[in-house]
């Protein structure tokens, strides 16, 4: 029986829900480091995980954390991947005393094999605490806690012997993370893996060195389901779209009118929620009603549709994703930092995502990053430069023009302008001509 | 600005800063202001790697300083 040294009765509350618990969690590697069954020679200390569960108990016996945040820690050549981590609370808790975390970049799409996942657990056991958190919110997968001279040993077996690098932290680049995409998903309208993969390897000098005002984070959806959120978190958000109609099996509409195959791909089965109604359930749900069902065809009007994707979520045998497939890049999505949180906006309603993506680099985020390098204040992410200096400033340096997606709803947030010289015959107006057709 | 006029000057004015020892990228682009940022960029990180200058990182935002200069160099040195 594996002994503990800290006793925890509030954090053990949290293994009483009905959901596995990061306590037992944590309880179960302390055991295991204990016990050593596979004989590992321990480079980082072997209790951590006991005074890892002490120092978060007394954090809620104290109702204030007891890790010091930040510091200079690295690995040669590095600007980030490695964020130290100090307990303020040392003598209690030597174990983690120095218990740093780095970032792996995931493989695209969290793709790995078996043989993969036991390398980098083998490696991390050994010269970590055996604590991971797969993955982060940024995608990455995250090893929790180390001493700062096994640093450079984790980075040299993961780069020599697993052929993997460490992902972005800091005012880099952060990891570019992906939905699954085209290798298992049929709604994706571009390579997402493809893509993710190229633009990491482009951009190996941002993610690994500081090179912004703050952090920066692409994401790729492969379709308007958005699985990666990249709406909602990341500066430049990819999100796969189609030009062209949506196709349409009409036999298989009248298959899922007729009950003879499940909605939603049986995904609500678990209750019975009656007979499968087109009408209620997909024609009445259509945001922009752009969609008639006459009892014998269905019909989709292409120009009123925006690629909400719900017809074809409920009905994906019937319904597929157009032929003429790219993406859509909206801009500067974000958490309250020094602003809100705000979802990214609309700025090109469609681009081929097509290799080498020159296109995407030279007219998105090359001008992008200039700018924001150039403007953003210190901590200020691309959505809050946005907002300080308007949408219209985005399509100076980008030279992009002015499109109705651009604007949320009519005359509320009119924040593109024209310019005099875009007008014909200015702003400038005769008066005394003005005044002969108009009184005062 | 030659290079290694550059790094003298990025040099001189950081040792003549007085109560920070940590600085945001963008504070560089200031003492070299004729310089585009990425130039900038690149010369700041060439000088970490040649070790005059460090990284500090919170894990969201990184700072740069010299090396071994303010409290954090003694306060996480594990000897």
């Amino acid at each position: 029986m594996v002994e503990f040294r800290h006793k925890t009765p509030l954090i053990d509350q949290l293994e009483t829900g009905p959901w596995t618990s990061f306590v037992s969690d944590i309880k179960r590697e302390h055991e295991s480091r204990m016990e050593n069954p596979k004989g590992i020679d321990y480079q980082f200390n072997q209790d951590c995980c006991d005074d890892l569960l002490g120092v978060l108990e007394l954090s809620y016996d104290h109702g204030r954390t007891h890790w010091k945040h930040g510091g200079i820690v690295g690995v040669f050549g590095y600007g980030g991947g490695v964020i130290g981590r100090y307990c303020d609370q040392p003598e209690m808790f030597p174990g983690v005393a120095h218990f740093h975390t780095m970032r792996v970049n995931q493989p695209m799409g969290h793709f790995y094999s078996t043989k993969y996942l036991e390398q980098l657990m083998d490696l991390w056991e050994r010269r970590g605490s055996g604590l991971t958190n797969m993955h982060g919110a940024t995608g990455d997968i995250i090893f929790l806690g180390t001493s700062t001279p096994q640093l450079e040993e984790v980075f040299y077996e993961l780069t020599h012997n697993i052929n993997q690098d460490l992902g972005g932290s800091g005012s880099n680049l952060r990891t570019p993370s992906d939905c699954m995409g085209q290798s298992m998903c049929e709604f994706a309208c571009f390579d997402t893996q493809e893509i993710c993969y190229q633009l990491t390897m482009e951009y190996q000098d941002e993610l690994h060195r500081p090179a912004f005002p703050y952090k920066f984070k692409f994401k790729f959806d492969g379709c308007p389901n958005c699985c990666v959120a990249s709406i909602a978190r990341s500066d430049i958000s990819f999100i796969g779209t189609w030009r062209d109609d949506i196709r349409i099996d009409q036999e298989a509409v009248k298959a899922y009118v007729g009950g003879e195959l499940k909605s939603n791909a049986g995904a609500h089965a678990s209750r019975d929620w009656g007979p499968f109604d087109i009408q209620k359930e997909v024609i009445g749900l259509c945001p922009t009603q752009c969609m008639s069902w006459d009892g014998s065809k269905l019909e989709i009007n292409t120009p009123e549709c925006t690629r909400c994707m719900h017809c074809i979520n409920v009905m994906p045998r019937a319904l597929r994703i157009g032929l003429d497939t790219g993406c859509s890049l909206l801009l500067g999505a974000k958490s309250p930092i020094l602003d809100g949180a705000q979802m990214a906006t609309l700025v090109v309603p469609f681009i081929k995502v097509e290799p080498p993506y020159d296109e995407i680099k030279e007219t998105v985020i090359e001008p992008i990053w200039d700018w924001w390098m150039e403007e953003g204040k210190n901590r200020e992410r691309l959505g809050e430069l946005i907002k300080r200096q308007g949408m219209q400033k985005v399509l100076e340096v980008t030279g992009f023009k002015a499109i109705p997606q651009m604007i949320q709803e009519p005359r509320s947030n009119p924040y593109v302008f024209w310019k005099e010289d875009e007008v014909p015959g200015g702003f400038k107006r005769d008066i005394n001509e003005f005044r002969k057709y108009h009184q005062r | 600005m030659d290079e290694e006029a550059a790094k003298k000057l990025i040099v001189e004015t950081l040792e003549k800063k007085k109560g920070k020892s940590k600085f945001y990228l963008k504070d560089f682009y200031k003492m070299l202001p004729d310089e585009k940022p990425r130039t900038v960029k690149n010369l700041v990180n060439k000088m970490v790697g040649e070790e005059t200058l460090e990284y500090w990182s919170s894990g969201s935002t990184t700072l740069i300083g010299l090396k071994g200069v303010g409290k954090q160099a003694g306060s996480e040195d594990e000897d």
